[in-house]
Protein backbone atom coordinates (compact mmCIF):
# COMPACT_ATOMS: atom_id res chain seq x y z
CA UNK A 1 0.00 0.00 0.00
CA UNK A 2 1.65 3.20 -1.12
CA UNK A 3 1.76 6.15 1.62
CA UNK A 4 -0.47 8.87 0.58
CA UNK A 5 -3.39 5.83 0.42
CA UNK A 6 -2.41 4.51 4.12
CA UNK A 7 -2.94 8.06 5.27
CA UNK A 8 -6.12 8.60 4.22
CA UNK A 9 -7.33 4.60 5.81
CA UNK A 10 -5.37 6.05 9.28
CA UNK A 11 -7.77 9.31 9.03
CA UNK A 12 -10.74 7.41 8.18
CA UNK A 13 -10.57 4.91 10.56
CA UNK A 14 -9.52 6.86 13.48
CA UNK A 15 -11.52 10.43 13.12
CA UNK A 16 -14.41 8.96 10.43
CA UNK A 17 -13.26 11.48 8.04
CA UNK A 18 -15.52 10.84 4.34
CA UNK A 19 -16.07 12.83 1.61
CA UNK A 20 -18.25 15.40 0.52
CA UNK A 21 -19.56 15.57 -3.55
CA UNK A 22 -18.86 18.98 -4.62
CA UNK A 23 -21.43 18.87 -7.14
CA UNK A 24 -24.47 17.44 -5.18
CA UNK A 25 -23.01 17.99 -1.63
CA UNK A 26 -23.55 14.08 -0.39
CA UNK A 27 -21.71 12.85 2.23
CA UNK A 28 -19.76 9.73 1.62
CA UNK A 29 -18.74 7.10 3.73
CA UNK A 30 -16.17 5.37 3.47
CA UNK A 31 -14.47 7.52 0.83
CA UNK A 32 -14.21 6.21 -3.10
CA UNK A 33 -13.81 9.51 -4.79
CA UNK A 34 -16.91 8.80 -6.76
CA UNK A 35 -20.12 10.22 -5.50
CA UNK A 36 -22.92 7.75 -5.33
CA UNK A 37 -25.72 9.80 -5.69
CA UNK A 38 -24.57 11.76 -9.17
CA UNK A 39 -21.38 9.79 -10.31
CA UNK A 40 -19.34 12.43 -10.01
CA UNK A 41 -15.69 12.85 -8.93
CA UNK A 42 -15.76 14.02 -4.77
CA UNK A 43 -12.60 14.08 -3.26
CA UNK A 44 -12.98 16.88 -0.25
CA UNK A 45 -12.46 15.66 2.46
CA UNK A 46 -15.45 15.38 5.34
CA UNK A 47 -15.56 14.61 8.72
CA UNK A 48 -18.73 13.13 10.21
CA UNK A 49 -20.25 14.28 13.36
CA UNK A 50 -20.06 10.68 14.94
CA UNK A 51 -24.11 11.12 15.64
CA UNK A 52 -26.05 7.96 14.21
CA UNK A 53 -28.31 5.18 15.36
CA UNK A 54 -28.60 1.61 15.17
CA UNK A 55 -30.43 0.81 11.55
CA UNK A 56 -29.85 -2.89 11.77
CA UNK A 57 -27.21 -5.23 14.07
CA UNK A 58 -26.15 -9.11 14.90
CA UNK A 59 -23.83 -10.77 18.06
CA UNK A 60 -20.74 -12.21 17.06
CA UNK A 61 -20.21 -15.16 19.41
CA UNK A 62 -17.64 -17.05 17.36
CA UNK A 63 -15.72 -14.25 16.31
CA UNK A 64 -12.71 -13.92 13.69
CA UNK A 65 -9.02 -14.59 14.43
CA UNK A 66 -7.88 -11.63 16.25
CA UNK A 67 -11.00 -10.61 17.91
CA UNK A 68 -11.57 -14.07 20.14
CA UNK A 69 -11.21 -12.15 23.27
CA UNK A 70 -13.58 -9.75 22.74
CA UNK A 71 -16.49 -11.82 22.33
CA UNK A 72 -19.32 -11.83 22.25
CA UNK A 73 -19.82 -8.52 20.75
CA UNK A 74 -22.25 -6.77 18.53
CA UNK A 75 -21.41 -5.54 14.90
CA UNK A 76 -23.99 -2.49 13.67
CA UNK A 77 -24.58 -1.21 10.60
CA UNK A 78 -25.42 2.56 11.70
CA UNK A 79 -27.21 5.27 9.95
CA UNK A 80 -24.92 8.73 10.11
CA UNK A 81 -27.12 11.48 10.84
CA UNK A 82 -25.22 13.06 7.64
CA UNK A 83 -27.22 9.90 5.67
CA UNK A 84 -24.59 6.66 5.15
CA UNK A 85 -24.51 3.56 6.80
CA UNK A 86 -21.46 2.50 8.02
CA UNK A 87 -20.51 -1.35 9.34
CA UNK A 88 -18.70 -1.03 12.85
CA UNK A 89 -18.85 -3.20 16.08
CA UNK A 90 -20.63 -1.52 19.22
CA UNK A 91 -18.93 -1.26 22.72
CA UNK A 92 -19.27 -0.03 25.90
CA UNK A 93 -23.03 -1.63 25.77
CA UNK A 94 -24.36 -5.47 27.03
CA UNK A 95 -25.69 -7.18 23.51
CA UNK A 96 -28.96 -7.82 25.39
CA UNK A 97 -29.03 -3.85 25.72
CA UNK A 98 -28.78 -3.21 21.84
CA UNK A 99 -31.74 -2.20 19.79
CA UNK A 100 -32.68 -1.09 16.33
CA UNK A 101 -32.82 2.93 16.38
CA UNK A 102 -30.94 3.47 19.48
CA UNK A 103 -28.95 6.58 19.29
CA UNK A 104 -25.17 6.34 19.24
CA UNK A 105 -21.37 8.04 18.76
CA UNK A 106 -18.92 7.21 17.35
CA UNK A 107 -15.58 6.56 19.39
CA UNK A 108 -11.90 5.53 18.45
CA UNK A 109 -11.19 2.29 19.78
CA UNK A 110 -8.89 -0.75 19.81
CA UNK A 111 -9.98 -2.87 16.90
CA UNK A 112 -7.11 -5.46 17.26
CA UNK A 113 -3.34 -6.18 18.05
CA UNK A 114 -0.92 -8.08 16.21
CA UNK A 115 -0.17 -10.54 19.41
CA UNK A 116 1.42 -9.68 22.69
CA UNK A 117 4.45 -8.12 20.86
CA UNK A 118 2.63 -6.58 17.56
CA UNK A 119 1.07 -3.64 16.84
CA UNK A 120 -2.25 -2.23 18.20
CA UNK A 121 -4.71 -1.14 15.34
CA UNK A 122 -6.97 1.73 16.50
CA UNK A 123 -10.57 2.29 14.60
CA UNK A 124 -13.70 3.81 15.14
CA UNK A 125 -16.68 1.64 16.81
CA UNK A 126 -19.76 3.49 18.27
CA UNK A 127 -21.19 3.32 21.85
CA UNK A 128 -25.06 4.35 22.89
CA UNK A 129 -25.03 8.04 22.92
CA UNK A 130 -23.35 9.24 26.19
CA UNK A 131 -26.46 10.40 28.86
CA UNK A 132 -26.03 14.12 29.81
CA UNK A 133 -27.05 16.18 32.50
CA UNK B 1 5.79 23.82 56.98
CA UNK B 2 7.23 24.77 54.38
CA UNK B 3 11.56 23.98 54.71
CA UNK B 4 14.13 25.76 53.13
CA UNK B 5 16.45 23.33 51.18
CA UNK B 6 20.17 23.56 52.42
CA UNK B 7 22.10 21.54 50.06
CA UNK B 8 25.58 21.53 47.95
CA UNK B 9 24.88 21.39 44.47
CA UNK B 10 28.19 20.75 43.45
CA UNK B 11 30.88 18.27 44.44
CA UNK B 12 33.44 21.02 46.27
CA UNK B 13 30.98 23.92 46.44
CA UNK B 14 31.53 23.80 50.32
CA UNK B 15 28.75 25.65 52.48
CA UNK B 16 25.11 25.37 50.77
CA UNK B 17 22.74 28.33 50.09
CA UNK B 18 19.23 28.78 51.02
CA UNK B 19 16.97 27.85 48.16
CA UNK B 20 14.41 30.37 47.73
CA UNK B 21 11.01 28.93 46.34
CA UNK B 22 10.99 29.45 42.46
CA UNK B 23 7.26 30.82 41.24
CA UNK B 24 6.84 30.49 37.33
CA UNK B 25 5.03 33.01 35.17
CA UNK B 26 5.28 32.91 31.76
CA UNK B 27 6.58 35.89 29.90
CA UNK B 28 2.89 35.97 27.89
CA UNK B 29 0.13 35.65 30.15
CA UNK B 30 -1.94 32.18 29.48
CA UNK B 31 -4.44 30.21 30.70
CA UNK B 32 -6.72 27.09 29.86
CA UNK B 33 -8.75 27.57 26.58
CA UNK B 34 -10.06 23.92 26.71
CA UNK B 35 -10.51 21.16 29.13
CA UNK B 36 -12.02 17.84 28.97
CA UNK B 37 -11.95 14.45 31.32
CA UNK B 38 -12.52 10.69 30.49
CA UNK B 39 -13.59 7.78 32.57
CA UNK B 40 -14.28 4.31 31.45
CA UNK B 41 -17.73 2.93 32.22
CA UNK B 42 -16.88 -0.28 34.22
CA UNK B 43 -16.67 -0.02 38.03
CA UNK B 44 -14.96 -2.90 40.49
CA UNK B 45 -16.46 -2.07 44.30
CA UNK B 46 -13.46 -2.27 46.42
CA UNK B 47 -15.61 -4.74 48.49
CA UNK B 48 -15.33 -7.08 45.88
CA UNK B 49 -11.13 -6.98 45.76
CA UNK B 50 -11.66 -7.81 49.93
CA UNK B 51 -14.15 -10.36 49.17
CA UNK B 52 -11.64 -12.12 47.51
CA UNK B 53 -8.05 -11.27 49.11
CA UNK B 54 -9.23 -10.47 52.78
CA UNK B 55 -12.42 -12.32 53.61
CA UNK B 56 -13.78 -8.82 53.07
CA UNK B 57 -12.31 -7.42 56.44
CA UNK B 58 -10.38 -4.96 55.22
CA UNK B 59 -10.87 -1.51 55.66
CA UNK B 60 -11.89 0.14 52.41
CA UNK B 61 -9.93 3.19 51.10
CA UNK B 62 -12.27 4.00 48.44
CA UNK B 63 -15.86 3.16 47.32
CA UNK B 64 -15.24 1.23 43.82
CA UNK B 65 -12.35 2.29 40.93
CA UNK B 66 -13.11 2.53 37.37
CA UNK B 67 -11.33 -0.09 34.83
CA UNK B 68 -11.29 0.36 31.33
CA UNK B 69 -13.13 -2.16 28.93
CA UNK B 70 -11.56 -4.59 26.19
CA UNK B 71 -10.87 -2.31 23.81
CA UNK B 72 -9.73 0.58 25.81
CA UNK B 73 -6.18 1.94 26.80
CA UNK B 74 -4.10 5.10 27.67
CA UNK B 75 -4.17 5.47 23.66
CA UNK B 76 -8.17 5.84 23.17
CA UNK B 77 -8.71 7.08 26.42
CA UNK B 78 -6.66 10.38 25.54
CA UNK B 79 -8.21 10.59 22.39
CA UNK B 80 -11.92 11.33 23.71
CA UNK B 81 -10.46 13.85 26.42
CA UNK B 82 -8.49 15.87 24.23
CA UNK B 83 -11.93 15.72 21.71
CA UNK B 84 -13.71 17.11 24.52
CA UNK B 85 -11.38 19.53 25.13
CA UNK B 86 -11.56 20.64 21.85
CA UNK B 87 -15.06 20.54 21.65
CA UNK B 88 -14.88 23.64 24.91
CA UNK B 89 -12.04 25.33 22.89
CA UNK B 90 -13.10 25.91 19.20
CA UNK B 91 -9.57 26.35 17.76
CA UNK B 92 -8.81 25.61 14.79
CA UNK B 93 -6.31 22.16 15.18
CA UNK B 94 -3.88 23.39 12.63
CA UNK B 95 -2.89 25.62 15.42
CA UNK B 96 -2.10 23.21 18.14
CA UNK B 97 2.11 23.38 18.37
CA UNK B 98 2.26 20.69 21.08
CA UNK B 99 0.28 17.52 22.01
CA UNK B 100 1.59 15.69 25.04
CA UNK B 101 0.64 12.78 27.21
CA UNK B 102 1.93 11.56 30.31
CA UNK B 103 1.30 8.53 31.58
CA UNK B 104 2.96 5.27 33.27
CA UNK B 105 0.69 2.86 31.29
CA UNK B 106 1.66 4.15 27.42
CA UNK B 107 0.38 1.10 25.33
CA UNK B 108 4.09 0.94 23.80
CA UNK B 109 7.01 0.39 25.25
CA UNK B 110 8.87 2.12 22.40
CA UNK B 111 5.96 4.31 19.81
CA UNK B 112 4.77 7.40 21.37
CA UNK B 113 0.71 7.40 22.52
CA UNK B 114 0.87 11.08 21.23
CA UNK B 115 1.39 10.77 17.61
CA UNK B 116 -2.01 8.44 17.24
CA UNK B 117 -3.97 11.18 19.60
CA UNK B 118 -2.27 14.32 17.16
CA UNK B 119 -3.50 12.08 13.98
CA UNK B 120 -6.95 11.55 15.33
CA UNK B 121 -7.99 14.77 16.62
CA UNK B 122 -6.54 16.13 13.02
CA UNK B 123 -3.31 17.86 14.51
CA UNK B 124 -0.71 16.39 12.34
CA UNK B 125 2.36 17.03 11.16
CA UNK B 126 3.65 20.23 12.25
CA UNK B 127 3.35 20.17 15.83
CA UNK B 128 5.83 18.37 18.86
CA UNK B 129 4.16 15.51 20.03
CA UNK B 130 6.03 13.32 23.35
CA UNK B 131 5.24 10.94 25.83
CA UNK B 132 6.15 11.98 29.25
CA UNK B 133 6.85 9.96 32.19
CA UNK B 134 6.75 11.02 36.17
CA UNK B 135 4.57 8.62 37.43
CA UNK B 136 1.36 10.41 38.86
CA UNK B 137 3.36 13.74 37.58
CA UNK B 138 3.35 12.72 34.55
CA UNK B 139 0.49 14.85 33.33
CA UNK B 140 1.24 17.92 35.41
CA UNK B 141 4.27 18.21 34.31
CA UNK B 142 3.36 18.17 30.51
CA UNK B 143 1.18 21.01 31.63
CA UNK B 144 3.69 23.03 32.94
CA UNK B 145 5.97 22.79 29.60
CA UNK B 146 2.82 23.54 27.29
CA UNK B 147 2.55 26.84 29.69
CA UNK B 148 6.14 27.63 29.07
CA UNK B 149 5.70 26.51 25.03
CA UNK B 150 2.63 29.20 25.13
CA UNK B 151 3.76 31.72 27.15
CA UNK B 152 6.99 32.04 25.23
CA UNK B 153 5.43 32.80 21.79
CA UNK B 154 6.47 29.87 20.22
CA UNK B 155 3.33 28.37 19.58
CA UNK B 156 -0.46 29.61 19.98
CA UNK B 157 -2.05 26.25 21.24
CA UNK B 158 -0.17 23.34 23.25
CA UNK B 159 -2.48 19.87 24.86
CA UNK B 160 -1.26 18.52 27.96
CA UNK B 161 -2.59 15.41 28.74
CA UNK B 162 -2.80 13.09 31.91
CA UNK B 163 -4.09 9.64 31.61
CA UNK B 164 -3.95 6.16 32.98
CA UNK B 165 -5.14 2.02 33.03
CA UNK B 166 -3.09 1.77 36.61
CA UNK B 167 -2.35 -1.71 37.30
CA UNK B 168 -1.59 -3.47 40.76
CA UNK B 169 -0.34 -6.83 41.59
CA UNK B 170 -3.45 -9.08 42.57
CA UNK B 171 -3.95 -9.17 46.15
CA UNK B 172 -1.47 -6.09 46.58
CA UNK B 173 -2.96 -2.75 48.44
CA UNK B 174 -2.89 -0.78 45.87
CA UNK B 175 -5.57 -3.21 43.62
CA UNK B 176 -8.25 -1.66 45.58
CA UNK B 177 -7.54 1.62 44.12
CA UNK B 178 -5.46 1.46 40.56
CA UNK B 179 -8.11 3.12 38.45
CA UNK B 180 -8.29 4.35 34.99
CA UNK B 181 -9.11 7.84 33.63
CA UNK B 182 -7.71 11.32 33.52
CA UNK B 183 -7.70 14.52 31.42
CA UNK B 184 -6.92 17.28 28.88
CA UNK B 185 -5.97 20.93 28.92
CA UNK B 186 -5.40 23.02 25.77
CA UNK B 187 -3.22 25.55 27.10
CA UNK B 188 -3.43 29.09 24.86
CA UNK B 189 -3.33 33.00 25.50
CA UNK B 190 -5.09 34.32 28.18
CA UNK B 191 -7.17 36.40 26.69
CA UNK B 192 -9.02 33.13 24.59
CA UNK B 193 -8.93 31.47 28.51
CA UNK B 194 -11.82 29.56 30.12
CA UNK B 195 -9.24 29.68 32.84
CA UNK B 196 -6.13 31.61 33.41
CA UNK B 197 -3.11 30.10 35.02
CA UNK B 198 -1.83 32.81 36.68
CA UNK B 199 1.62 30.82 38.25
CA UNK B 200 2.70 27.69 39.32
CA UNK B 201 5.89 25.80 41.03
CA UNK B 202 7.33 22.48 40.97
CA UNK B 203 8.69 20.92 43.64
CA UNK B 204 11.45 17.48 43.51
CA UNK B 205 13.18 15.68 45.41
CA UNK B 206 14.61 11.98 44.87
CA UNK B 207 12.59 9.93 46.91
CA UNK B 208 12.29 5.80 46.75
CA UNK B 209 8.60 5.31 47.60
CA UNK B 210 7.12 3.77 44.61
CA UNK B 211 8.47 2.52 41.47
CA UNK B 212 8.32 -0.52 38.29
CA UNK B 213 11.73 -1.54 36.43
CA UNK B 214 11.92 -2.16 32.90
CA UNK B 215 9.95 -5.08 32.08
CA UNK B 216 7.82 -5.62 35.40
CA UNK B 217 4.38 -5.97 34.99
CA UNK B 218 3.51 -4.62 38.15
CA UNK B 219 5.18 -1.39 40.57
CA UNK B 220 6.48 -2.17 43.93
CA UNK B 221 6.21 0.37 46.68
CA UNK B 222 8.27 1.36 50.01
CA UNK B 223 5.19 0.77 52.31
CA UNK B 224 5.07 3.38 54.67
CA UNK B 225 7.42 5.65 53.44
CA UNK B 226 4.89 6.36 50.70
CA UNK B 227 3.28 8.61 53.35
CA UNK B 228 5.01 11.81 55.28
CA UNK B 229 8.59 11.45 53.15
CA UNK B 230 6.71 11.38 49.67
CA UNK B 231 3.03 12.55 49.71
CA UNK B 232 2.72 15.13 52.45
CA UNK B 233 5.74 16.80 52.34
CA UNK B 234 5.74 17.39 48.53
CA UNK B 235 2.01 18.20 48.16
CA UNK B 236 2.21 20.37 51.71
CA UNK B 237 5.27 22.05 50.34
CA UNK B 238 4.79 22.73 47.11
CA UNK B 239 1.30 23.82 47.73
CA UNK B 240 2.43 26.41 50.59
CA UNK B 241 5.00 28.30 48.90
CA UNK B 242 3.42 28.96 45.83
CA UNK B 243 0.12 30.82 48.01
CA UNK B 244 3.34 32.36 49.41
CA UNK B 245 5.07 33.34 46.55
CA UNK B 246 1.64 34.93 45.42
CA UNK B 247 0.39 36.27 49.15
CA UNK B 248 -2.76 33.99 48.78
CA UNK B 249 -3.92 32.32 51.50
CA UNK B 250 -6.78 29.48 51.49
CA UNK B 251 -9.60 32.28 51.54
CA UNK B 252 -8.27 33.47 48.61
CA UNK B 253 -9.14 29.84 46.56
CA UNK B 254 -13.14 28.20 46.39
CA UNK B 255 -11.51 25.43 45.27
CA UNK B 256 -8.65 22.87 45.90
CA UNK B 257 -7.72 19.25 44.08
CA UNK B 258 -4.98 17.48 45.20
CA UNK B 259 -3.39 13.96 43.88
CA UNK B 260 -5.51 11.20 45.17
CA UNK B 261 -4.03 7.97 45.74
CA UNK B 262 -6.86 7.20 48.38
CA UNK B 263 -9.63 9.33 49.91
CA UNK B 264 -7.73 10.29 53.20
CA UNK B 265 -4.55 11.37 51.80
CA UNK B 266 -5.97 14.56 49.84
CA UNK B 267 -8.27 15.02 52.59
CA UNK B 268 -5.67 15.09 54.86
CA UNK B 269 -3.31 17.52 53.09
CA UNK B 270 -5.34 20.20 52.40
CA UNK B 271 -6.06 20.56 55.82
CA UNK B 272 -2.15 20.45 56.57
CA UNK B 273 -2.57 23.66 54.01
CA UNK B 274 -5.61 25.35 55.96
CA UNK B 275 -8.58 24.12 53.20
CA UNK B 276 -12.06 23.14 54.71
CA UNK B 277 -13.45 20.14 53.38
CA UNK B 278 -16.24 22.43 51.31
CA UNK B 279 -12.85 23.47 49.26
CA UNK B 280 -11.94 19.72 48.92
CA UNK B 281 -15.35 17.99 47.62
CA UNK B 282 -15.29 19.03 44.28
CA UNK B 283 -12.16 17.84 43.52
CA UNK B 284 -12.39 14.77 45.11
CA UNK B 285 -13.09 12.08 42.80
CA UNK B 286 -11.20 9.03 44.17
CA UNK B 287 -14.07 7.52 46.32
CA UNK B 288 -15.80 6.89 43.38
CA UNK B 289 -13.25 6.33 40.16
CA UNK B 290 -10.43 5.12 42.00
CA UNK B 291 -6.45 6.76 41.99
CA UNK B 292 -5.92 7.52 38.29
CA UNK B 293 -2.62 8.39 38.66
CA UNK B 294 -1.07 10.54 35.95
CA UNK B 295 -5.35 12.14 35.46
CA UNK B 296 -6.33 12.07 39.05
CA UNK B 297 -5.23 15.82 40.10
CA UNK B 298 -6.07 16.75 36.44
CA UNK B 299 -9.65 15.01 36.22
CA UNK B 300 -10.23 16.34 39.53
CA UNK B 301 -9.57 19.89 38.31
CA UNK B 302 -12.37 19.32 35.50
CA UNK B 303 -14.68 18.27 37.48
CA UNK B 304 -14.09 21.90 39.30
CA UNK B 305 -14.57 23.39 36.47
CA UNK B 306 -17.54 21.86 35.78
CA UNK B 307 -19.13 23.99 38.33
CA UNK B 308 -16.84 26.98 38.89
CA UNK B 309 -18.13 29.95 38.27
CA UNK B 310 -16.27 33.36 37.31
CA UNK B 311 -13.49 34.95 39.70
CA UNK B 312 -13.40 31.65 41.57
CA UNK B 313 -9.83 30.53 41.94
CA UNK B 314 -8.70 26.57 42.33
CA UNK B 315 -5.43 25.82 43.81
CA UNK B 316 -4.06 22.43 42.33
CA UNK B 317 -1.22 20.48 43.20
CA UNK B 318 -0.21 17.11 41.94
CA UNK B 319 2.25 14.60 43.20
CA UNK B 320 4.06 11.90 41.21
CA UNK B 321 6.27 8.83 43.05
CA UNK B 322 10.06 9.63 42.63
CA UNK B 323 9.19 12.23 43.80
CA UNK B 324 7.72 15.57 42.79
CA UNK B 325 5.02 17.87 42.79
CA UNK B 326 3.21 20.53 40.51
CA UNK B 327 1.43 23.11 41.94
CA UNK B 328 -1.01 25.65 40.09
CA UNK B 329 -2.71 28.97 40.55
CA UNK B 330 -5.90 29.24 38.18
CA UNK B 331 -8.38 31.82 38.19
CA UNK B 332 -12.03 31.12 36.39
CA UNK B 333 -12.89 33.98 33.67
CA UNK B 334 -16.51 34.66 32.26
CA UNK B 335 -16.02 32.54 29.38
CA UNK B 336 -16.14 29.26 30.85
CA UNK B 337 -20.12 30.19 31.17
CA UNK B 338 -20.59 29.81 27.16
CA UNK B 339 -18.14 26.77 26.72
CA UNK B 340 -19.14 24.35 29.55
CA UNK B 341 -21.57 22.67 28.04
CA UNK B 342 -19.56 21.55 24.51
CA UNK B 343 -18.49 18.90 25.81
CA UNK B 344 -19.89 16.12 28.29
CA UNK B 345 -18.96 16.81 32.14
CA UNK B 346 -16.88 15.07 34.34
CA UNK B 347 -19.78 13.82 36.18
CA UNK B 348 -21.31 12.13 32.76
CA UNK B 349 -18.54 9.95 33.00
CA UNK B 350 -18.80 8.76 36.72
CA UNK B 351 -22.26 8.86 36.66
CA UNK B 352 -22.40 5.78 33.55
CA UNK B 353 -20.87 2.71 35.40
CA UNK B 354 -21.72 -0.48 35.59
CA UNK B 355 -20.36 -2.80 38.37
CA UNK B 356 -18.33 -5.36 37.52
CA UNK B 357 -17.02 -8.49 39.53
CA UNK B 358 -13.28 -9.80 40.79
CA UNK B 359 -14.29 -12.58 37.56
CA UNK B 360 -15.30 -9.84 35.17
CA UNK B 361 -12.20 -7.38 36.35
CA UNK B 362 -9.58 -10.26 36.10
CA UNK B 363 -10.74 -10.94 32.62
CA UNK B 364 -11.05 -7.69 31.60
CA UNK B 365 -7.32 -5.99 32.90
CA UNK B 366 -5.64 -9.30 30.95
CA UNK B 367 -4.94 -10.97 34.52
CA UNK B 368 -5.14 -14.74 33.23
CA UNK B 369 -2.00 -16.79 31.99
CA UNK B 370 -3.42 -19.04 29.81
ZN1 LIG C 1 -22.73 13.94 -5.91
Amino acid sequence: MDIPRNWRLRTQRYALVGEECDHCHSKIFPPRDICPDCGLEAKAHYAFSGKGEIYSFTVVHDPPTGYEDQAPYAIALVKLEEGPIVTAQLTDVDSAQVAIGMPVEMVTRKLRAEGEEGVIHYGYKFRPTLARA
Amino acid sequence: MTEREHRPATPGQGKAAPRPARIMRPTRAVGLVGYGAYVPRLRLPAKEVARVWSEGAALLPIREKSVPGLDEDVITMSIEATRNALARAQIPVEEIGALWVGSESHPYAVKPTSTVVAEAIGAVPHLLAADWEFACKAGSEALQAAIGMVGAGMMRYAVAVGMDTAQARPGDALEYTAGAGGAAFIVGPQEEALAEIEASLSFVTDTPDFWRRPGAKYPQHGQRFTGEPAYFRHVTTAGQELMQALGRTPADYRFIVLHQPNTKFPQRAAELLGFSPEQTRAGLLVPEIGNTYAGAALIGLTAILDEAEAGDRVLLVSFGSGAGSDAFSLQVTPRMAERRAAAPRTRDYITRRKEIDYGVYVRTRGKLSM
